[in-house]
């Protein structure tokens, strides 16, 4: 269908923009819940909270860039490498980092260091090969297309194909795998996991890699979405973090809510505030919705005993 | 660290009247002698045998002082003693959540002492712990898959035969376990525990915290699944209805073994009465 000028009649102004912010906000909704899936296991599982997780996206962002732009290979082989490389990057910092820190006895606090310090190493790093300049990857983003009475780019399709694909399979890996429903095991008690004898190193370390991939792929999307900079997932993981506590912290399928609500509930506040304070919109909902459901949207009430 | 040492020696039991008082000439930290209130409770093939095991959670703190156990194939063993016997350590040193610094843990002929946890169970024994001893946002199905780490294979059909013993787990086989009522989820725990076919079970009090009826409850279970075949090695607080089902009892005091004996035995022994079961049985 070739683009086309829609007229909008003052009648028609509120559906058309309504279904306009709407497919903006499942754009951007599932760059935070792709994010935050990854983040909320590891947190779930490791009681981690991983400030690089962020900088895991931007170099998704980056290894798709290289692939697509400098060596001007197709945007699925981009997306493949970047989910490929920051799997193994989650993978590498487990075998590197976490793992030989929990074994010392690191507590909480040391590892919310290390995870901070190892953001900066990455951004850094990223700086360093790229520089600072903003990027774009080879996409057409001046396409779209008109459905009934909204537009959507083929940016737009192209995050939110990729985006629901991916949420399908996780959903299906987490409810139908043995390896994903381990996850949720370890999730709710490692301790128990371990003396069930579930292998709880192969759960951890396959976590990472599906972490680490997610967060690959969010990067991509929100690299295609907007442009690259290396500031890119800093700046998104406090959305994704509001996310998390939004749909429940440590769990998956509430992350995936809270990304989705998150995202339609900032992009739905531009109807009526300036687009500049959709952040502060979204913050505002997330404060709202945890003084009525404070374990979260799909949080549960607080287990005891 | 004073605060923290176990009960004063001058507590032994020098004047127990009972027969056979006897002192495990293994002990060298004992200062408590072990009295042992029946006969022939010698086994020949013990199923499970903890040796005199010395250890706790920190190198300094000694909570177990040379405790020894024994169970044999099929029976129920019973661990009463007061709060800070080192019950639950007794447990958690056989099942390699810690490791005991001196003492021998066998299951069957092997030598597991030491043996991380999550290998154990693949080993032919199960634990349950007292408290957080189900997955809550797994459903029930799940939490019993989750007990299959080990023997994949078979688990439908395994999952089956937990059905049939349990029938009640069957019905809500769909529901999130934390939905459970306090002894639903003791019956998932035991079940979840029983799924890689373990020949010896640990229970750390699993009437802990429960209404008096699911108290019942949780006894039938035990009761049922030793019936099975399963031996059974369970902690109590609810010590007379605990020995009244035990071929075998320990009264831990002090990281050691007071008493020993059958559990209709120690039931009877009016010191064991007197000094652990609040009096007298009526």
């Amino acid at each position: 269908m070739a683009p086309r000028a829609v007229r909008v009649g003052s009648a028609r102004f509120r559906m058309d923009d309504l279904l306009q912010t709407t497919i903006n906000g499942i754009a951007s909704g599932s760059i935070y819940a792709l994010g935050a899936i990854g983040l909320s296991l590891v947190y779930a599982i490791l009681k981690l909270v991983n400030f690089a997780h962020g900088d895991f996206m931007t170099l998704g962002g980056y290894v798709a860039f290289a692939v697509n732009v400098s060596l001007g290979m197709p945007l699925v082989v981009a997306i493949a490498a970047a989910v490929v490389a920051v799997a193994v990057l989650g993978l590498v910092t487990e075998e590197l980092i976490w793992r030989p820190m929990r074994k010392r006895g690191a507590g909480l606090m040391q590892m919310l260091l290390l995870s901070i310090g190892l953001a900066f190493v990455l951004r850094n790093l990223i700086l360093l090969t790229w520089t600072g300049e903003s990027r774009k990857l080879n996409v057409d983003d001046t396409a779209s297309y008109g459905i009934g009475i909204g537009r959507v780019s083929l940016l737009q399709i192209l995050v939110i194909g990729i985006a629901a694909a991916a949420l399908v399979g996780v959903g299906l890996l987490l409810t139908r795998t043995y390896v994903g429903k381990s996850m949720r095991a370890l999730s709710d008690s490692f301790d128990l996991a371990e003396v069930s004898g579930i292998d709880t190193k192969r759960v951890v370390t396959y976590t990472w890699i599906l972490g680490g991939g997610l967060a690959g792929l969010a990067g991509v999307l929100a690299a295609v979405f907007t442009t690259l900079t290396p500031n890119m997932g800093w700046t998104l993981l406090l959305g994704i973090f509001a996310a998390i506590i939004l749909g429940g912290i440590g769990n998956p399928f509430g992350a995936l809510v809270g990304g989705l609500a998150l995202g339609l509930v900032q992009e739905w506040s531009t109807n009526f505030v300036e687009p500049t304070y959709k952040e502060a919109i979204g913050f505002a909902v997330l404060i709202l919705a945890l003084l009525f459901r404070p374990n979260g949207l799909l949080g549960h009430a607080t287990r005891t005993g | 660290m004073s605060a923290d040492e176990p009960t004063s020696p001058d507590e032994a039991p020098v004047d127990t009247p009972i027969t056979e008082a006897a002192v495990d000439d293994q002990v060298t930290t004992a200062d408590v002698a072990e009295t042992v209130v029946s006969d022939d409770l010698d086994v020949v093939q013990p199923v499970l045998r903890a040796e005199h095991l010395v250890g706790g959670y920190v190198p300094e703190v000694d909570i177990l002082r040379g405790c020894d156990l024994t169970a044999a194939d099929g029976e129920i063993v019973v661990v009463v003693g007061p709060n800070g016997a080192g019950k639950s350590t007794l447990i958690k040193a056989i099942f390699g959540l810690i490791t005991p610094r001196e003492g021998r843990v066998y299951l069957r002929d092997a030598d597991i002492t030491g043996t991380p946890a999550n290998r154990i169970n693949g080993l032919g024994m199960s634990y349950v712990p007292q408290v957080n001893n189900v997955f809550p946002s797994l459903t029930i199905h799940e939490n019993l898959q989750m007990g299959a780490a080990k023997r994949r294979k078979g688990m439908d059909a395994r999952i089956e035969e937990m059905y049939e013993l349990f029938p009640r787990l069957r019905e809500r086989r769909r529901n999130r376990a934390e939905g459970l009522s306090g002894g639903e989820r003791q019956m998932l725990a035991v079940a979840r525990a029983l799924m890689p076919q373990p020949s010896v079970l640990l229970l750390d009090e699993p009437s802990a915290g429960l209404a008096p009826k699911a108290v019942a409850e949780v006894f039938e279970t035990v009761k049922r699944v030793n019936d099975s075949g399963v031996t059974i090695v369970m902690i109590e607080q609810n010590a007379r209805a605990a020995l009244a089902i035990a071929n075998r009892g320990y009264v831990l005091e002090g990281g050691q073994n007071r008493f020993t004996g059958r559990g209709v035995d120690l039931l009877n022994d009016p010191h064991v009465a007197e000094l652990y079961l609040g009096g007298a049985a009526d």
